[in-house]
């Protein structure tokens, strides 16, 4: 089977600043990625990349077989309209460093935003799904809350529910737990490693290794808008070959 | 540095931890700007109130005219108007708000230009030339298909609509940009995120949020737009002013009757104030804090 993602010299700069300094890279479905590096060092900007919310500049990125953000026609590439672009976002599903769950919306009304608006789907079917999807992250209790209710933790396992419901292929994780308090982390990351079992297809931007070594299936070290090692966790954490992966490591572990 | 502080002399009402102090009586601090102030208020209302009814107003002239027939019609009008012109004024807004984000430069510039003007110009000055437009298109319409003479299409009625609906979208419309650019970019993001594309996050997602900070605003223009509809009486409008006008040239009792139209402003206005509080304590739904009423 073809590779979910596929990323061939993938570029992006913000003005001056080259974010990303050409990726290449393939995720097998099933896989578990973990991405880690230093911040600034593109990871989440190449998350980012997978899912539209930022274009590259060069190089070329295809998911689920399908060519990101263009159209190829003979010997020139298209660029795709907004709506093909939404489209081309339903393979993914995006977990944010700050939840962005809908403020307005509870946490079920969040859940099934999706499904009913942009799936169009029916929503007494779409309620049932996301009280079950709800009561699979622990919150079974909270459906009516509105985010605001909520602590971190539980916000963060109402996004992973949000982006759930679409059914994706592919899960993202921008920095889950980052702009958690300590003690809600592993809240989080028991979601995340139930998620992993079911083989659910996960790229996990992520700063803890613990998680990282335990539940990837492969893990990669980016630095300066470059992928510099990637392996077997307990190799690229145990034993990593780059000077700056092992800097990396033990500033992280302290 | 802390040992300094530790080494200043103590204060003359500092008693040593020795003495018993727990079960003194507590006494109050008099507040005697407080009562001075107050003082001052009562007295002025007072004075406001014995010369309205000292003065030279026939209430018993108020009480007859507050419903007779020309003004409850300009009454009616007043408010008909005031919706009209506020709902054309809403709808011109969020359109050229939702313009002004947009990255196509033209559209872009169109409703910047579109504030630009009608924001530049007085609103008397809109209605009058409204009013008048038959001297510039004598006549509306697609030439062979269908023409109208611009005279008899355009009523008072219409130029007031047209004058107050068009010129509050200017505003409007950098009230509802505001509430757009409050929300936060994570919104935009986590719509896209499900597949939304850019109407419909904006539909669902942004603007919902948005309302927390555009009714305020929007709710103080409604208010002013009751009493800017005062204006159209300058084009013949038949609103509370103008039937108030008429009946007063005929009977000379000016001060009662503005008395009268200025009666049933405030009823409309605290009507509608009551109606936004309500308005915002729905928009405020998930944003963690509840309508400040005090």
């Amino acid at each position: 089977m073809n590779p979910i993602v596929k990323a061939v010299g993938v570029r992006k700069s913000y003005g001056t600043f080259e974010a990303l300094k050409g990726i290449d890279l393939e995720i097998e479905r099933g896989e578990v990625l973990c991405v880690i590096g230093p911040s600034g060092s593109g990871k989440s900007t190449f998350l980012r990349c997978i899912n539209q919310l930022e274009t590259v500049d060069g190089g070329a990125l295809w998911v689920n077989d399908e060519l990101v953000g263009y159209r190829r026609a003979g010997h020139k590439l298209y660029e795709l309209s907004e709506s093909e672009i939404a489209r081309q976002r339903l393979t993914t599903g995006m977990v944010f460093q700050r939840f962005n769950l809908f403020s307005h919306k509870t946490a079920l009304e969040n859940v099934t935003e999706g499904p009913v608006q942009v799936l169009k789907r029916n929503r007494k079917l779409a309620e049932a799904e996301a009280r079950d999807l709800l009561a699979r992250v622990g919150l079974a209790y909270k459906c009516d809350a509105y985010p605001v209710e909520l602590s971190g933790g539980q916000q963060q396992r109402v996004a992973i529910a949000r982006a759930l419901a679409m059914k994706p292929a592919l899960m993202l994780f921008d920095e889950p737990t980052s702009a958690l308090d300590p003690e809600l982390v592993g809240e989080v990351l028991a979601v995340m490693r139930d998620l992993a079992r079911t083989g659910m297809t996960m790229v996990v931007v992520t700063h803890e290794l613990g998680f990282a070594r335990e539940v990837a299936s492969r893990v990669l070290f980016m630095d300066q808008g470059q992928v510099i090692e990637g392996g077997l966790p307990e190799q690229v954490l145990g034993t990593p070959t780059q000077a700056r992966t092992r800097e990396f490591i033990s500033a992280v572990l302290g | 540095m802390s040992s300094v502080w530790r080494q200043r002399p103590t204060m003359s009402n500092f008693h040593g931890p020795t003495e018993d102090i727990s079960q003194f009586e507590h006494v109050r601090r008099r507040h005697v700007g407080r009562y001075l102030s107050a003082t001052v208020i009562v007295a002025i209302g007072a004075w406001i109130v014995t010369a309205f009814v000292r003065g030279q107003i026939d209430w018993s002239i108020v009480g007859q005219f507050l419903t007779v027939h020309s003004i409850v019609l300009g009454l009616a009008n007043t408010v008909l108007m005031t919706a009209l012109a506020m709902m054309l004024g809403v709808v011109l807004g969020v359109t050229a708000a939702i313009m002004r984000l947009s990255a196509n430069p033209v559209v872009n510039r169109a409703a910047g230009a579109y504030v630009w003007f009608f924001r530049g110009t007085p609103v008397l000055l809109q209605l009058l030339l409204w009013f008048n437009l038959a001297l510039v298109f004598p006549n509306l319409g697609i030439p062979g298909l269908f023409e109208v003479h611009t005279v008899d299409v355009m009523t008072p009625f219409l130029a007031a609509l047209l004058g107050l609906g068009i010129n509050q979208g200017a505003y409007t419309s950098e009230v509802v940009r505001a509430g757009l650019l409050s929300v936060d970019q994570g919104q935009y993001e986590a719509a896209k995120s499900i597949g939304m594309p850019r109407l419909q996050a904006l539909r669902r997602i942004i603007l919902p949020q948005a309302m927390r900070v555009i009714v305020p605003p929007i709710g103080n223009e409604l208010i002013g737009m009751v009493k800017l509809t005062s204006l159209a009486s300058v084009i013949q409008f038949p609103e509370m002013v103008h039937s108030a006008e008429n009946i007063y040239y005929a009977n000379n009792r000016v001060i009662e009757l503005l008395i009268v139209a200025g009666i049933w402003y405030v009823v409309i206005v605290t009507v509608l104030s009551a109606l936004q509080t309500r308005l915002e304590r729905h928009f405020a739904r998930g944003a963690g804090r509840s309508v400040q009423t005090r």
